[in-house]
């Protein structure tokens, strides 16, 4: 059985916004109607949305480091949402594990909405359903389109490659690989809801240089500078002469 | 939480209700028993239509809740895992219970309409109301459980929240039930009188310890948690969007602080302090009016409980909304 997800590299997400916006569109523009969108250009402009990225300050300053954070539903293995619903209109897919509503029979009663701590489901305040994200399940498995484009429309997006796509649960998979390789970690593990998207931490490359290492300890004439550079005919030296 | 007066009224609707067929109820048994003075038909009778009012009353404003009340049929259906899915089940088979315990009482139905010969006058109701009982306590169970249930949600994770429910639900019942058995059965106002002052004080001792409990919640989600960053100073500078939206309209109560810090002090006087004073002092005559009152302030009371026991509950995806940016 397998788990799709995301895993979103902190480590490069720019906070550009863009998988918030194509996500928008893709899924504004589907079977399953417009998403609300009110006043977009207005005082008040509101609406809603699958995916928001947000930026967090990490330090005080001068000692600070701007995080941007996308937010979306992390199609939890044991989504608390899924149980509480009084109609089955929200379920988790078996084949998959995708997390999805049923608009169709979702009453609007905002209860599976209390039920999830990260507050990734919206209502839909014109068709007064709940919506979260699908993982784009109406693109993943459309057979019309190329198969790198089998992918959710923020993924494509994403023009740093800071989301990928795939099974958590097969191994060698690439999400698998890099919560694996990486970090990954999952949002609030204390309510224990196992999410399957992860996130990849900020990760810092540094070169680790002792104070010995900065002055040469084979340099047996103890001279610094430039080396003899003898004639092409004349024999060298390792650590003496030089080209 | 956000509080949305339609739940407000709709369990608090219900409270009196089941705490209203409650008391009935127990004043048959006791007047079965020879405890009490045995009434006519027409005090069970209008307690049972008196009780309907308010259930049904709770039921319509719950559909107000609903962003599609047509489908609410559909609510039945997850009865196995959803305790909301139960109260749909269990609301309108008390309102059921209520309604064929009128209709015997109406009718002065008896057990021997099946053949059984008990020699008691109201044998068929008091097994209807037995019954009716048993699932007006467990629709007490079911909505508090509807919010007991969240466990990241530690204000209401608790059993305090399903005891509150029921004593302040019974509470407020047993006080209109005073206040009809001072127009219809005098000789029970006594009873209830006391009854009423029991399980109000009860109330207050449990929901004070609930305030007390919540008073000194550590919450387990915080910043570090929520976007996985281990550092002790984190501050949202922005949260992806400029206008709000549901996340911040549904999560948070929106009211002053003002409001919001002193509520409860109001809520304690007008639920517990207010209706036991005023009551007390109709012991021993029945002064209708102030029973009347009495239940009327508490019941104004309850609707401010109810508004701040949605509005104290800290959901942990706040944490992301913190700042708009």
């Amino acid at each position: 059985m397998s788990q799709l997800a995301l895993v979103i590299d902190l480590n490069v997400c720019v906070g550009c916004h863009a998988c918030v916006t194509s996500c928008k569109e893709w899924n504004t523009s589907g079977v399953a109607g417009a998403l609300s969108d009110d006043r977009p250009y207005g005082e008040q402009p509101t609406g809603t949305f699958f995916n928001r990225v947000q930026t967090f300050e990490v330090g005080e300053y001068p000692n600070t480091e701007t995080v941007h954070f996308p937010k979306s539903c992390l199609h939890c293995e044991d989504p608390p949402c899924v149980p509480v619903c009084p109609t089955g209109a929200s379920y988790k897919r078996e084949e998959d594990g995708i997390v999805l509503v049923d608009y169709d029979k979702c009453i609007g009663c905002k209860y599976c909405s209390w039920a999830c701590p990260y507050g990734a489901r919206e209502i839909d305040e014109h068709q007064k359903v709940m919506k979260k994200c699908t993982l784009c399940v109406d693109r993943i498995y459309d057979q019309n389109l190329p198969e790198t484009e089998r992918k959710p429309a923020c993924v494509l997006a994403c023009p740093t490659s800071a989301r990928l796509f795939g099974d958590v649960h097969d191994p060698e998979s690439v999400v698998s690989k890099a919560i694996r390789e990486e970090g990954g970690y999952q949002l609030m593990p204390e309510w224990g809801t196992q999410p399957a998207n992860h996130y990849l931490p900020r990760r810092k490359t540094r070169i680790q240089i002792h104070r010995d290492e900065l002055v040469r300890a084979d340099n047996p004439l103890k001279k610094e500078g430039p080396t003899v550079k003898p004639a092409l005919d004349e024999p060298s030296l390792d650590d003496v002469t030089s080209w | 939480m956000h509080p949305a007066f339609s739940v407000i009224f709709l369990t608090t609707f219900i409270g009196v209700g089941q705490g209203l067929f409650l008391a009935i109820y127990t004043g048959e048994v006791y007047g079965t028993l020879d405890l009490l003075p045995a009434q006519h038909h027409n005090f069970y009778v209008t307690g049972s239509v008196l009780a309907l009012i308010f259930l049904v009353a709770g039921l319509v404003a719950s559909f107000f809740h609903l962003g599609h009340p047509e489908r609410a049929w559909r609510s039945a259906s997850q009865w196995r895992t959803s305790w909301l899915s139960r109260e749909v089940i269990v609301l309108p088979a008390v309102i059921g219970a209520i309604f064929i315990y009128g209709l015997v009482h109406l009718l002065g139905l008896k057990l021997t309409l099946f053949g059984f010969n008990t020699g008691l006058a109201n044998d068929l109701s008091l097994i209807i109301g037995a019954g009716g009982t048993l699932v007006t306590f467990l629709l007490f169970l079911c909505t508090g459980m509807i919010y007991a249930c969240i466990k990241f949600l530690k204000e209401w994770a608790s059993p305090l929240t399903i005891i509150n429910y029921t004593l302040l639900g019974t509470a407020s019942g047993f006080l209109l039930a005073a206040a009809l058995a001072a127009m219809m059965a005098p000789t029970l106002v006594q009873f209830y009188v006391v009854w009423t002052i029991i399980i109000t004080l009860s109330g207050l001792v449990t929901r004070t310890a609930s305030l007390i409990r919540n008073a000194r919640l550590k919450p387990q989600s915080n910043l570090k948690t929520a976007i996985g960053i281990r550092h002790g100073k984190i501050q949202q500078r922005s949260q992806g969007q400029m206008g709000g939206s549901f996340n911040t309209r549904e999560f948070f109560h929106g009211a002053p602080d003002w409001f919001y810090r002193n509520i409860k002090w109001v809520f304690l006087a007008l639920v517990f302090i207010v209706p036991v004073f005023l009551i007390s002092l109709t012991m021993g005559d029945s002064g209708i009016v102030v029973l009347v009152a009495a239940f009327v302030i508490q019941y104004i009371g309850l609707i401010a409980e109810r508004w701040f026991f949605f509005a104290q509950a800290n959901h942990p995806q706040n944490l992301y909304y913190q700042t708009v940016g």
